[in-house]
């Protein structure tokens, strides 16, 4: 069925189709529809859930990370500053490997005051050992909720679904909801290796000695490399069911290109725009996508921006005193690679300064007339 | 792509007004793309909303500066903001009012119609007499002036999208439709 919903709405249906069990959730802006909408789902008997009513984010996740302990499907959303308080939560969430899905709608991180879109307070979150998928478009949020929890679940590993404040929460778009029946048939009720039940008692998240501690890292890590393979199978068996795909970037007529903009979020489909714009003009550009965040998908970027001359990367969020996030990441991915391309990092639109077509354009300009970027953060519309 | 900026004030149903737009040109099988003022919202202050249609998916993220038409929920807007910022020479401005379309000086290359959005939503018990509802009314004016979809979508989205008065939002609508 084809409904017209905003990208808040798409995390509420993906919650509600990927049948999750338990939602706990603090009301936020621009985050707040999407629990008002699981609230009244979970009021009027659409969604079999417990809605666990909190006084806090933080109290939010560990309502989340109990049920799952009990071996609950759970989702929560959440934004910026209710994400801060939540850190704590999520490294016991990914440490204790709790496979809970959440949304996150990027907003910039205060103070000044903004509920307006910038990525600093997801990739604040980088380093707590959550997969982190970042969309374009309200029907990629709802696949990939759906997906999140395949994935998750089998990994035992919690996932983040991350969308633009206000450029996909709060736009209507045309999204294909899913048939129940086709959703069950590709997400089977969630059944943990563990649970916390009376019946078998355990401790969870006791004192770990550094005879143990370490060890559980590792096999955190290890489990997160496995993200990539099983982001592209699942994609592909949703594929088959749905016809459309998620996986780890997206790929736009980068296969010739002498420039490929790299790019996230709702950003990274104004740049497709851009990318035939600029084709017109004879340039060919090209634009790579990154949808996976976490775990990094090295072996795509690599694979694809290695045969290209220049690239240019977009970032919606700082590392003060260092680069943009997606930047670093991706000279990371590049470096030691025997063709590596020359990479230039830009900065645009934090705070939800609006990112156009003619932002890619000035990022154009800039990159195809240069050898190298004569400083190392360029920034876009910055009045200075 | 045609894209339209809406002009109301806070409480009028703006933002409802292009959501149910969007309703019905999806159901015709347009691809759309429609989203309120990124920002807050305060009754009476004036807002903002916006909808691009296409026959193709929609990939451009970012606002709408120069809109092909504009929609002037609340006439006094014509006043207090210029309406015609950024909008595209040929475009139609269609503003409710009981003025005929002369009594408003736009430069030429602009096309203004008019229609008494209120007086309908009064006639039809929308809102209160002090503050009628005339959002849906105003759909019914916009989708004949643009030849957008047909009026049967639209009354379809009106019954789906409005809980409140549905059948009586359906008759402002169509009422519009026929005198626009």
């Amino acid at each position: 069925m084809k409904k017209v919903i905003m990208g808040n709405h798409a995390l509420s249906y993906g919650a509600m189709l990927s049948r999750a069990q338990v939602i706990a959730a603090y009301p936020i802006t621009p985050q707040t529809q999407v629990v008002e909408l699981l609230s009244e789902m979970c009021a009027d008997g659409t969604l079999n859930a417990k809605f666990i009513k909190v006084e806090s984010e933080h109290s939010a996740m560990a309502a989340c990370l109990g049920a799952s302990l009990a071996g609950a499907r759970t989702f929560t959303a959440t934004s910026a500053q209710g994400l801060a308080l939540m850190h704590e939560m999520l490294h016991w969430a990914a440490g204790g490997r709790m496979p809970v899905v959440m949304g996150n709608i990027n907003r910039a991180m205060a103070p000044g005051w903004s509920i307006w879109t910038d990525q600093n307070d997801s990739l604040s979150e980088r380093d707590t050992g959550w997969i982190q998928f970042y969309c374009s478009s309200n029907q990629e949020v709802l696949d990939t909720v759906i997906q999140a929890f395949k994935v998750s679940e089998k990994l035992m590993i919690p996932s983040m679904i991350i969308l633009d404040a206000f450029a996909l929460s709060h736009t209507y778009e045309v999204v294909e909801i899913p048939e129940q029946a086709r959703v069950d048939q590709f997400l089977p009720p969630f059944n943990p290796p563990w649970r916390l039940t009376p019946d078998d008692p355990h401790a969870f998240g006791g004192l770990t000695s550094p005879d143990h501690y370490m060890e559980l890292r590792y096999k955190l890590q290890k489990d997160m490399e496995k993200v990539p393979a099983l982001v592209e199978e699942t994609g592909k068996e949703y594929e088959k069911l749905f016809g459309r795909y998620l996986g780890q970037v997206e790929e736009y007529l980068c296969a010739d290109a002498e420039l490929v903009f790299v790019t996230s979020g709702t950003a990274g489909y104004t740049a497709r725009v851009a990318v035939d714009e600029l084709r017109q003009k004879g340039i060919k550009a090209g634009n790579l996508r990154i949808k996976l965040f976490r775990p990094f998908p090295f072996e795509k970027v690599r694979a694809i921006l290695s045969r290209v001359p220049k690239v240019a990367v977009l970032d919606r969020n700082i590392s003060y005193g260092h680069h943009g996030i997606f930047y670093q990441e991706v000279k990371s991915a590049l470096y030691g690679q025997p063709s590596a391309p020359l990479v230039f990092g830009f900065i645009a639109g934090l705070g939800g300064r609006d990112i156009t077509r003619d932002s890619f354009q000035e990022i154009a300009d800039y990159t195809l007339s240069k050898n190298k970027a004569e400083e190392e953060i360029v920034w876009i519309g910055v009045k200075k | 792509m045609i894209e339209i900026r809406f002009h109301g004030r806070g409480g009028q149903g703006t933002v409802v007004a292009s959501k149910i737009l969007a309703d019905a040109l999806a159901k015709e099988g347009n691809y759309v793309q429609a989203y309120p003022e990124f920002g807050v919202e305060r009754r009476g202050a004036p807002v903002f909303a916006f909808i691009r249609i296409d026959n193709k998916p929609i990939y451009d993220k970012s606002k709408i500066y120069n809109p092909d038409h504009v929609v002037v929920v609340d006439p006094t807007l014509v006043e207090a903001i210029d309406v015609t910022e950024g909008l595209k020479d040929g475009g139609y401005i269609i503003i409710n009012s009981n003025n005929p379309p002369e009594h408003f000086k736009f430069p030429p290359k602009f096309k203004v119609f008019t229609i008494d959005a209120t007086e309908i939503a009064v006639k039809h018990r929308l809102g209160t007499l002090a503050a009628p509802i005339v959002n849906t009314a105003i759909t019914g004016a916009v989708v004949k002036i643009l030849n957008l979809t047909k009026l049967e979508s639209l009354v379809e989205a009106i019954r789906e999208g409005i809980p409140i008065k549905p059948e009586d939002n359906v008759k402002a609508a169509i009422e519009a439709y026929e005198r626009a």
